[in-house]
């Protein structure tokens, strides 16, 4: 979707005004931790993959997205979640009244943290599947505007680069988002500054983006 | 270097920590989290995953020839054998800067990062100023960290848009012949392997 999550390009958001690294603490208040754990303590349930969780988030109004600190954006896209997933009701939500328990769920207990998050949640796939771009081919990023989640950047769209690298079979977020796991050739490819950005641009400097098979097309 | 906006990080409206921890309450309610793995998960990545994961990832890379062609060739594995592994760093790319081509990463669509290696990222990599500007200004970016490079030189920007998460293997200081890997790791930044600014050299380091 053409939501606010997606920045690449966009004027007018002000300086980066970094904190110095050294003083720059891991959470910058209690809640911000509490609000970090329980997304992933929620994810954990199996309820909604990653995907789910980053078109939760992109589905706000742009102007709250952009206006919510990071994560406030978390806990937006976590409430929708579990109200969409069915875990909590909307009545829950608001009143903060649990009407009854989970039941049979697999509930992410603290000594099994550390072994989950050592596994992850690894993205490829392995199965066999022929690869349509190679390493060198010139290729026109396609233009789509799903409403739906897609991970190709609006700034890349129509725009043509070059396949860099074949990262091999990975689970095509777009189709991720929507609950099915399905494997595409996850490409990097190189695209010119000047050709995302015009004449002004840095002629030597590029942009790589990670782009699925679906995501191209062939330049002749 | 100046720090004046508030937006991102101040202490939020008591509505908002009212809203966190009544949403805890109800979850814990409900059976749906433990809140004992609430206080592990978040000790994890406060106290134990950082960029040190990082560091020693790099000054073994500078130090040892064969490591580091096994960490550009197979990055994910070789960073395993350090002992990071996992969330957010299941696949990942080493991409390495050389006097002739300099890289930096960011994620334009949410906020993509290294886990393992670098622990959770920085409040600039997450917020809109970097994910908009990064890509379409990378010299004006890296020109506010008070990173110049010379015309010549190709900024190669990562947009992490898929789940391949990149560390940046900044350039070896100069000055630094003959230094351990332990020595050498106290000049690597978590911003060098984001690829904001260059390693620090052994002069910058005494500094502090």
């Amino acid at each position: 979707m053409n939501g606010g999550h997606d920045l690449g390009g966009m004027h007018g958001l002000g300086p980066i005004d970094p904190e110095p690294e050294a003083e720059e603490p891991v959470f910058h208040a209690e809640w911000e931790r509490r609000a970090f754990a329980l997304n992933l303590a929620s994810g954990f349930l199996g309820k909604w993959n990653i995907d789910q969780g980053r078109y939760a988030r992109e589905r706000q109004h742009p102007a709250d997205y952009l206006r919510n600190s990071y994560y406030e954006n978390w806990l937006a896209g976590l409430e929708t979640l579990l109200v969409e997933s069915g875990l909590v009701t909307a009545e829950e939500l608001a009143t903060g009244l649990p009407a009854g328990k989970a039941e049979g769920l697999r509930v992410l207990l603290a000594d099994k943290v550390e072994g989950a998050l050592a596994k992850g949640g690894p993205a490829t796939m392995d199965i066999p599947m022929a690869a349509r771009f190679s390493v060198g081919d010139k290729i026109r990023v396609v233009n789509i505007n799903p409403t739906s989640h897609t991970r190709a950047p609006r700034y890349a769209r129509g725009k043509i680069g070059t396949v860099e690298l074949d990262h091999g079979v990975h689970i095509f977020a777009d189709r991720s988002a929507e609950g099915l796991k399905e494997g595409q050739h996850l490409y990097s490819v190189a695209f010119g500054a000047a050709t995302l950005w015009g004449d002004g641009a840095n002629r030597r400097d590029t942009v790589r983006i990670d782009l699925w098979e679906p995501h191209l097309e062939p330049v002749e | 270097m100046s720090h004046s906006h508030d937006h991102d990080h101040t202490d939020p409206p008591s509505e908002l920590e009212l809203r966190v921890k009544a949403l805890e309450s109800l979850l814990v309610e409900k059976g749906l989290v433990d809140p004992a793995a609430l206080d592990v998960l978040i000790d994890t990545y406060e106290h134990k995953v950082g960029p040190r994961n990082g560091a020693k990832v790099v000054a073994k890379a500078w130090s040892d020839p064969a490591y580091k062609a096994w960490l550009m060739e197979d990055a994910t594995e070789a960073i395993a054998s350090l002992g990071f592994t996992g969330r957010q760093g299941e696949h990942m790319k080493v991409v390495e800067n050389t006097p002739e081509c300099h890289n930096v990463v960011v994620c334009t669509l949410c906020s993509c990062y290294p886990w393992p290696v670098l622990g959770l990222p920085p409040v600039w990599y997450k917020a809109a100023p970097y994910r908009s500007r990064v890509v379409a200004d990378p010299r004006g970016v890296l020109g506010e960290f008070g990173t110049e490079l010379p015309e010549e030189v190709e900024v190669r920007v990562w947009d992490s848009t898929a789940e391949m998460r990149y560390l940046v293997l900044p350039q070896r200081p100069d000055g630094t012949e003959g230094w351990t890997a332990e020595q050498l790791e106290t000049l690597v930044t978590r911003n060098a392997m984001i690829g904001v600014e260059t390693a620090k050299s052994p002069a910058e380091a005494d500094a502090g």
